[in-house]
């Protein structure tokens, strides 16, 4: 983390996430970024060394529920928000590429 | 199948395992194969905005009994998001564990003596179905899909070996055994028929002592033939790529059991990067070690153990009979064999009536208690039932359940009872004393002739193994 984020990682990043930003946004995403990670950086120069990670700001472990059915929603209703249905499915636009 | 030259395959298998679970890994939806399209779905498991997940406890549990049958380390894990555009899931990500699985470092021991490491075994959740319309019903061509979210959500483990195994039969062997564990655990069904466990295999080829070469993965092999064959498939395309001087490229390749052979899928490059990051909405999840400890001794005894006991039955096993140890173990059968060995009974006659009569009626194996089996077996060995009517009498203690003396009386078998037939051969004996005295004088061909007079008397329903031992008894 020592070097700022380039402009190319901030592309890559966009096109992973299937974002077509503009040369504009493309410098004030940069920019951003940059501050949000100088932010980290400033923690990193702080001596954490007796500080345990913290993922989750609740110190909680095994939350889990009991394995029941519950019901579930209504198909009709459930298709109804889907932008095109057929068959009592999800009808989507042609697939490029497999799963991964 | 042999490799050309000096040639050796390195394969590591990654397997997918649903859970048999009543509802979903993050929310009550039913787990259940086979629903009408669409019926077991919810905001969660559809990633409507403002669900929240839940871990589903008896996920957690088979996970736990996996790992602790692969002899895992069980460790605290969290869960992660994998990004990817697809809409076997229309959330755009999938929940998975990452860098801290559930299980990790264990190891299977096959059949032959190999050890195969397991790297990990983690949780994520199984992904929709989708129907390739147009073209010819695959992806490829198809004008549009259609999708089915009820196996969105439903709880797997996926299992990753190390890349020991050497051989397409290797490959085979830890397969069927990892789901004969799968099985013996109670986490899986086993049913590669309905996906419940699928396969993808890593191949990549060198020659001894080399660096590992360049490896393929190959797609959704869902069954133990096509593991096997794609495998095979694969290590020789990859020695003709090389022996003709090019070089084989990291990729992912679709198996297709019709033509034998694989294709690219799609070759490995940014599309591997997943953008993986914890999920915001899961805590850590680390079983303590009293959880793990009643997990583990709530398991049952793994195939290995159970094969290992029922061939100590035997002093020397024909190669038939551990076919049949095989067949047992696979079916859970085994239970049956040792009620008849705990009852001094014929080992090698339950083991027979185990794997074949009992297997051919598995669906309706609950009729069966493991008394009535030991009782079946000793009245086929004391001669009171003939081999036929052994059968007959397990057969239809299969359909309907039943005592085994009331269905044999029921079918006119129990006048065979040894007593019985001692006083049907004593009063032939007693009608027939010119046979009787050349029989007891040397001439063994009169026994077909008493068998015959048995077999008259009882219309066709008497042993004539046990009619033979009466006659010796008297002679």
């Amino acid at each position: 983390m020592s070097e700022a984020i380039t402009r190319e990682e901030v592309a890559k990043v966009a096109r992973l996430a299937r974002l077509r930003l503009s040369g504009d946004e493309l410098d004030m995403f940069t920019e951003q970024l940059g501050q949000i990670l100088e932010h980290a950086r400033d923690m990193n120069a702080l001596d954490l060394a007796d500080v345990a990670p913290t993922a989750h700001p609740f110190g909680l472990t095994n939350v889990v529920r009991e394995d029941v059915v519950e019901e579930s929603l209504d198909r009709d209703t459930v298709l109804a928000m889907a932008p095109d249905a057929r068959d009592q499915r999800f009808a989507v636009p042609r697939i490029q590429g497999e799963a991964p | 199948m042999t490799l050309p030259g000096e040639w050796e395959m390195v394969v590591g298998l990654e397997v997918h395992t649903e859970l048999l679970t009543k509802s979903k890994l993050f929310c009550g939806c039913e787990n259940h194969f086979g629903s009408e399209p669409n019926t077991n779905v919810c905001p969660v498991c559809l990633g409507l905005p403002g669900s929240l997940p839940v871990l589903n406890r008896e996920a957690v549990e088979f996970a736990m009994r996996i790992g602790l049958a692969l002899h895992c380390r069980i460790a605290p894990s969290t869960f992660h998001r994998k990004n990817y555009f697809y809409p076997d899931q229309s959330k755009d990500y999938q929940i998975s564990q990452y860098d801290l699985p559930i299980n990790s470092s264990g190891y299977l021991d096959l059949p032959d003596g190999t050890t195969v490491t397991i790297e990990r075994a983690h949780m994520e959740e199984d992904t929709g179905k989708s129907t390739h319309l147009g073209g010819s019903g695959r992806l490829a061509g198809a004008e549009s899909s259609l999708v089915d979210y009820n196996r969105c959500g439903v709880p797997l483990v996926e299992i990753v070996s190390g890349p020991d195994i050497r051989s397409s039969a290797q490959a085979r062997a830890y397969a069927a055994e990892l789901r004969g564990i799968l099985i013996a655990t109670g986490a899986s069904d086993g049913r590669l028929e309905e996906g419940s466990m699928r396969f993808d295999a890593n191949v990549s080829v060198r020659r001894p002592g080399e660096p590992l070469g360049t490896r393929c993965e190959i797609k959704n092999l869902n069954s133990l033939r096509s593991l096997q064959r794609a495998i095979d498939y694969e290590a020789l395309r990859q020695i003709q790529l090389i022996e003709n001087g090019a070089v084989v490229r990291q990729e992912t390749r679709h198996w297709d059991e019709n033509l034998a052979e694989t294709s690219t899928l799609r070759v490995k490059e940014d599309a591997d990067d997943y953008r993986y990051f914890r999920d915001p909405d899961l805590v850590d999840l680390a079983p303590d070690q009293t959880w793990q400890d009643r997990v583990r001794a709530a398991l049952p005894p793994m195939p290995a153990e159970r094969r290992a006991a029922v061939l100590a039955l035997f002093a020397a096993p024909s190669s038939a009979q551990r076919d049949a140890v095989e067949v047992v173990i696979d079916l859970g059968l085994d239970p049956y064999v040792h009620a008849v060995a705990s009852a001094s009974g014929d080992t090698t006659l339950a083991l027979s009536r185990a794997a074949n009569e009992v297997a051919a009626n598995l669906k309706s194996v609950a009729n069966l208690t493991v008394d009535a089996f030991v009782t079946i077996v000793a009245m086929e060995q004391r001669g009171e039932l003939s081999a036929t009517q052994a059968k007959t009498v397990l057969g239809a203690i299969l359909v309907d359940g039943g005592d085994p003396h009331e269905i044999a009386t029921a079918l006119g078998f129990e006048q065979l009872s040894a007593d019985s037939l001692g006083a049907t051969v004593a009063s032939l004996i007693e009608d027939h004393p010119d046979e009787w005295l050349r029989y007891r004088d040397g001439d063994d061909k009169l026994a077909q002739f008493f068998i015959g007079q048995v077999m008259k008397l009882t219309r066709g329903q008497a042993n004539g193994k046990a009619v033979i031992g009466e006659l010796q008894a008297r002679r």
